[in-house]
């Protein structure tokens, strides 16, 4: 059970700072979420901590690659982006 | 007055179009407590007369965020665009010390180093704080200051006394959660990312606590707002009253920058820029016993150099590495720099007044590169301080971006020449005159076809002396009084 980083990362860091786990770490392009560490915080939070704070819509994906964030779900601009 | 010429090693050649900035220094309405003054007088940001002297730096070693405004989008590697938000390199605590001590080594008159973001400098604290504790024992002269959402602030107050910063902004758009849930669509707070009212009421709170603690610790604080019409703007007078009780001493009313391209929600979703009318007018509108700041340029989190100039591109990481610097001597001369910089201003306590006792009040555009002269061509301006003379005195009350420079040099001046004019001439609406250095046959024509009157004979004078002059001779050929109702909005 690991939650993953996807190439719409903007590095901002943000994902690192709270991740209880210390299970993302940065490379040259984007973060990474070490899936032998990551828990989806599922004994610490109610939600997890990176998908939480992160300001990018898909940024973030669960096992089946769906986005935890999907588009329109932070920024509101969903009928912009499909249109 | 008399201002040392400073040299910068052959560093700022005439690259590009860039210009500086400047604007207005001792005001007519509001001065500052001379106690706050004296603190604030080598602070660009803070000071409306050390802006024409001292420089600047942010280092952007602060990505993440814990808040969304809806003016935002932290997009990174864009030089193009100079806003808040915005920088092309993120630099670790290391390398943005190595920076601020090569800039501040080539650019003598640099009294304050900045940390804005992108993201919010108090969610990176470790990042933030490293910087800040490295400066405070490398460059002890170079003044430290931070911007911030306020989200983090209270929890971040007894950190930020360690590190001797006696200058804080916090961004505060509104004092209503049901306003704020229009501007901020989350906060992450307390492990989980909040929406709507509650999110925004959170943030309210924290913001006005933050403010409260750091008046009592004795930090300045200055409130930057964002005016959006059609959200806050109705609402900012209030704010700018509850902000100046609870002890802020400076308030910044920004215009929304909103363009589309940006790939902001408000940019997206057609919100409207004010006009420089529409900023001014609610400036005026809070005006009260709190001064107001009139000269900020929202510069980027990485801006280097004067306000409204930015030469963050002579300072990358890799131009840095190349560079040979003797810090300690260039120390010493800083230190010499800013002394011969404050001897100046200390005689510079030019009074205002106009000598007009009758008269409605004129706005002029000025062009300068900085000094507090008119010193600049009129085709090399990228902006023109907007300055208020009436019989109140003379003040600066704002400034006016241009698209591009009526002529950018080389072989592109004189293309597209009517378009750009006219844009500029969009730009200076409300101004009568425009005092430059020097100003050619086309632009002349344009303008004063367009009821700008051009002025270049009074080409390397100090601004406030010229603008009254100028006052002087309209309010002596023009002697009838207009309403007081066209007073007002003149």
């Amino acid at each position: 059970m690991a939650y993953e980083i996807t190439d719409k990362c903007v590095k901002c860091t943000a994902c690192e700072l709270v991740c209880p786990n210390a299970a993302i770490s940065e490379t040259a392009t984007v973060f990474v979420i070490d899936p032998g560490i990551c828990t989806e915080c599922a004994d610490a939070y109610p939600e997890a901590q990176c998908s939480s704070i992160c300001p990018i819509e898909g940024a973030i994906v669960d096992e089946l690659g769906d986005p935890i964030n999907p588009p329109g779900s932070l920024t509101g601009i969903i009928s912009l982006a499909t249109a | 007055m008399k201002l040392p010429i400073v040299e910068n090693s052959g560093s700022n050649s005439e690259s590009g179009s860039c210009q500086p900035s400047r604007c207005g220094s001792g005001t007519a309405a509001t001065p500052l407590p001379a106690d706050i003054q004296e603190r604030v007088a080598n602070h660009p940001c803070f000071s409306e007369q050390a802006h024409h002297y001292f420089a600047r730096m942010h280092v952007a070693v602060a990505p993440a965020c814990n808040i969304q405004c809806n003016y935002c989008n932290r997009k990174y590697d864009c030089s193009n665009e100079s806003r808040p938000g915005v920088v092309s390199e993120v630099l670790t605590p290391a390398q943005a010390v190595k920076k601020v001590k090569a800039v501040a080594a080539e650019i003598p008159q640099m009294s304050v180093l900045g940390i804005a973001g992108p993201g919010d400098p108090l969610a990176n604290p470790e990042r933030t704080f490293e910087t800040f504790r490295r400066l405070s024992e490398e460059t002890p002269d170079i003044k430290l200051c931070v911007s911030t959402n306020g989200l983090n602030l209270p929890a971040s107050v007894d950190e930020l006394c360690k590190h001797n910063i006696d200058h804080v902004t916090v961004t505060i758009n509104c004092l209503d959660p049901q306003i704020g849930a229009r501007i901020y669509p989350w906060i992450f707070w307390d492990h989980q990312r909040l929406r709507g009212v509650e999110a925004a009421r959170i943030l309210i709170e924290q913001q006005q606590k933050g403010l409260e603690m750091l008046v009592e610790r004795g930090i300045l604080v200055k409130v930057n707002t964002v005016l959006i019409p059609g959200i806050n703007d109705q609402h900012i007078p209030e704010l700018s009253r509850v902000i100046r009780e609870k002890g802020a001493f400076l308030h910044n009313v920004m215009p929304i920058i909103s363009d589309p391209s940006h790939g902001t929600y408000f940019g997206l979703t057609g919100q409207r820029e004010p006009t420089a009318a529409q900023l001014q007018e609610v400036q005026e509108s809070c005006a009260g016993d709190m001064k107001m700041m009139r000269h900020c340029r929202q510069c980027r989190a990485d801006a280097v150099g004067l306000l409204g100039e930015d030469r963050g591109e002579e300072f990358t990481l890799e131009k840095i590495d190349t560079m040979e610097i003797d810090y300690p001597a260039a120390m010493e001369k800083r230190a010499r720099v800013h002394e011969e910089i404050l001897a100046g201003l200390e005689q510079d306590q030019n009074p205002t007044d106009t000598g007009v006792t009758d008269g409605r009040a004129v706005q002029m555009a000025v062009a300068t590169k900085g000094q507090s002269l008119i010193n600049q061509h009129f085709g090399h301006a990228t902006e023109f301080l907007v300055y208020e003379a009436s019989p109140e005195g003379v003040r600066l009350v704002g400034h006016r971006r241009v698209p591009r420079p009526y002529c950018e040099g080389g072989s592109s001046c004189g293309e597209d020449a009517e378009a750009i004019m006219s844009a500029i001439i969009e730009q200076l609406a409300g101004c009568e005159v425009l005092l430059c250095s020097k100003v050619g046959f086309e632009p002349w024509t344009a303008l004063e076809a367009a009821g700008i009157q051009p002025d270049g004979e009074h080409a390397l004078e100090p601004i406030e002396e010229a603008v009254k002059s100028v006052y002087q001779q309209m309010m002596t050929r023009e002697p009838v009084e207009l309403p007081a109702t066209e007073r007002q909005s003149a």
